[in-house]
């Protein structure tokens, strides 16, 4: 068998596509909290709830009405998405004009919840959501056995994020989202439904959470505490990649998922500790982050 | 008589009410233990004076820390270890666990502060959690188990601790000389600085001051006193645990101090001892803590930002003084 610095090449691969599914839903959340905050100035705490509210409606469609895999990729986004729109009209709403640290609070409460509602009916323990029959199996690279559930995720992910990158930058609304980001009150003037957008927004940024949710019930466990331990990476990851930039987080995230695989390769004591020991450089290095305009 | 003095007298009523309620609190205190659970009230103290070093940072400094659990649970180690394996006496281990938390909030500190705003907040967080995942794998910490069966140890070599009540008014010593710590920190021209950084931190800037420098100050102290807080905790439970250190602890503690009032002085330690109690009440009835703990964040954020004790303040003895929610920058 090959080996690369003493280490099997086939471990060290298989390690690095570990790292790649996380990095990619680390680059699926990121982007969503990019996008929100870039909007609406808050730090949407609830992400990993709605992340994790994503996978347990996927779980819970399956289990009480037989609906599988491949609906529930379009149904739970919009499920979630519309819940984030629900909560923006009721509650954040009432907070833009706030410190934005109460944004991050009240979400921090919202997550809290919803959690809590999760392990109140359903426990701590994972349950189990089955690889759809189309993607069952694996494929035989030649130089590494590749799941084609693990290969779906990885596309999966990149044409979401690349679909969201060019929504906001190549598109009419995304223009607006923009414009938006920059002068709100400005492009209130020019006739533009700043609040319906700011809603549109939430709403979004939740349907990816939820997407990276029904993404993620295969290849993890469905479980109600799944959200909060990724969200403190995925804010790690924001620190470093800055959130001035769509692409920056998504760039970030890829990478620094990879790092995690190559750490917990080399060293896998400290595979939990790296993504925030390169937060702790970076910002020595480049307080305002490696993409960020602002400090 | 004219609008100044009639300002002057109410202002005058005011710190006269106020002396006389810190009064009354302080005598409730050490009515307490002769008729609530000694236990639970010294669990009350210990979070309510890391509350109110929570406060020092988020009430007049304006930085939201998401960390604060490393410094509380952190010196809860340090200080049940030192107690525990090497036989320190308490007062020892108390002030290496102080020290402890401000070692570390000195480390913290200068990476989160390089940083404004919410990502301050974020970045805290984020080391508090890296915090969390080395006590989860440093064996010194004894991992799921936590370090148990601390000895509660003689106090001066005089003052046997393993009385209750001995311990209870041990407990309220450390809280009362804490809280005074932080009211002469809030009071002195370093505080009236921090206040100013909190208001607008580039006019702080403009008019000469190394912001950075006393920010870190200002973490240090907060941090080093939710040491304080965290140590005392240990050896009154006589164990230190993983709990200690997660981010639901930090969370609590924002929970805290935003339920009694942020920027208050006595709010927090009010936050505590209601937070405290309603998840003593909710142990038993099996309503799940985190939902309610969410819930309150939700509506405090929504309707109820001043706290309690600002609310208090706002309405009957100084309004437009102290507690004034936090408007946008």
């Amino acid at each position: 068998m090959t080996t690369l610095f003493g280490i099997p090449i086939q471990a060290l691969l298989g390690q690095l596509l570990v790292g790649l599914i996380n990095g990619s839903f680390y680059a699926m959340l990121s982007l969503g909290l990019a996008v929100i905050f870039g909007l609406l100035r808050i730090i949407n705490f609830a992400h990993g709830a709605l992340y994790m509210l994503g996978a347990f409606i996927g779980y819970l469609l399956l289990v009480h009405l037989g609906i599988g895999y491949w609906p529930a990729l379009v149904l739970v986004p919009l499920v979630v998405g519309l819940f984030g729109m629900v909560v923006e009209r009721l509650a954040l709403s009432r907070l833009y004009r706030l410190d934005p640290l109460y944004g991050l609070l009240f979400t921090f409460g919202l997550a809290l919840v919803i959690e809590g509602v999760f392990r109140y009916y359903y426990g701590v323990s994972g349950n189990p959501y089955a690889v759809p029959a189309l993607l069952a199996g694996g494929t035989n690279l030649g130089f590494m056995f590749l799941p084609n559930y693990r290969g779906w995720v990885v596309v999966a992910s990149l044409i979401v994020c690349i679909g969201t990158w060019l929504l906001i930058e190549k598109t009419r609304l995304g223009s607006y989202l923009r414009a938006a980001t920059e002068n709100p009150e400005l492009v209130q003037a020019f006739g533009v439904n700043v609040p319906l957008l700011l809603t549109l927004t939430y709403g979004l940024g939740a349907a990816l959470a939820g997407l990276a949710g029904i993404l993620a019930a295969p290849v993890y466990q469905v479980s109600p505490l799944m959200g909060s331990d990724l969200i403190i990476v995925v804010f790690a990851v924001v620190v470093v990649g800055g959130m001035g930039s769509i692409l920056g987080a998504i760039v970030t995230g890829y990478m620094l998922g990879l790092a995690e695989g190559l750490t917990k390769v080399f060293y896998p004591e400290a595979s939990n500790l790296v993504v925030f020991v390169i937060m702790a450089i970076v910002l020595l290095l480049r307080p305002a982050g490696l993409f960020g305009r602002d400090a | 008589m004219s609008e100044a003095t009639l300002h002057q007298e109410r202002a005058a009523a005011a710190v006269r009410l106020e002396r006389v309620l810190v009064a009354l609190g302080i005598l409730a205190l050490i009515a307490a233990p002769f008729v609530v659970y000694p236990i639970f009230v010294m669990k009350m103290l210990c979070f309510a004076l890391f509350a109110c070093a929570f406060n020092l940072l988020l009430g007049y400094t304006g930085l939201l820390s998401f960390g604060h659990a490393a410094f509380f649970g952190g010196a809860a180690y340090f200080c049940a270890y030192a107690v525990k394996a090497w036989g320190w006496p308490p007062e020892a281990g108390i002030l290496l666990g102080t020290a402890g938390a401000a070692g570390l909030g000195l480390v913290m500190g200068f990476l989160a502060i390089r940083r404004q705003g919410i990502y301050f907040s974020m970045i805290t967080l984020a080391l508090a959690q890296m915090f969390y995942f080395f006590c989860v794998q440093a064996p010194f910490t004894e991992g799921e188990d936590g370090i148990q069966g601390v000895p509660r140890g003689t106090l001066f070599g005089v003052v046997d601790l393993n009385v209750t009540m001995n311990m209870y008014f041990f407990v309220l010593a450390v809280f009362l000389i804490g809280v005074f710590a932080i009211w002469r920190i809030v009071n002195s021209p370093f505080g009236m600085i921090l206040r100013s950084i909190r208001e607008n931190e580039n006019r702080a800037i403009s008019l000469g001051y190394s912001v950075g420098r006393y920010k870190l100050a200002a973490f240090v102290m907060s941090a080093a006193l939710a040491g304080f807080a965290g140590a005392t905790k240990a050896i009154v439970f006589q164990f230190a645990t993983l709990t200690d250190v997660t981010w639901q602890m930090s969370g609590e503690v924002i929970l805290m101090t935003l339920l009694g009032g942020i920027g208050t002085m006595v709010g927090p330690a009010v936050g505590a001892g209601l937070v405290v109690g309603l998840e003593n009440t909710l142990a038993t009835s099996g309503f799940p803590v985190t939902i309610a703990t969410g819930l309150i964040f939700m509506v405090c954020v929504l309707i109820f930002r001043r706290g309690i004790v600002g609310e208090i303040y706002a309405r009957w003895i100084s309004p437009a003084a102290e507690g004034s929610e936090r408007g946008k920058h």
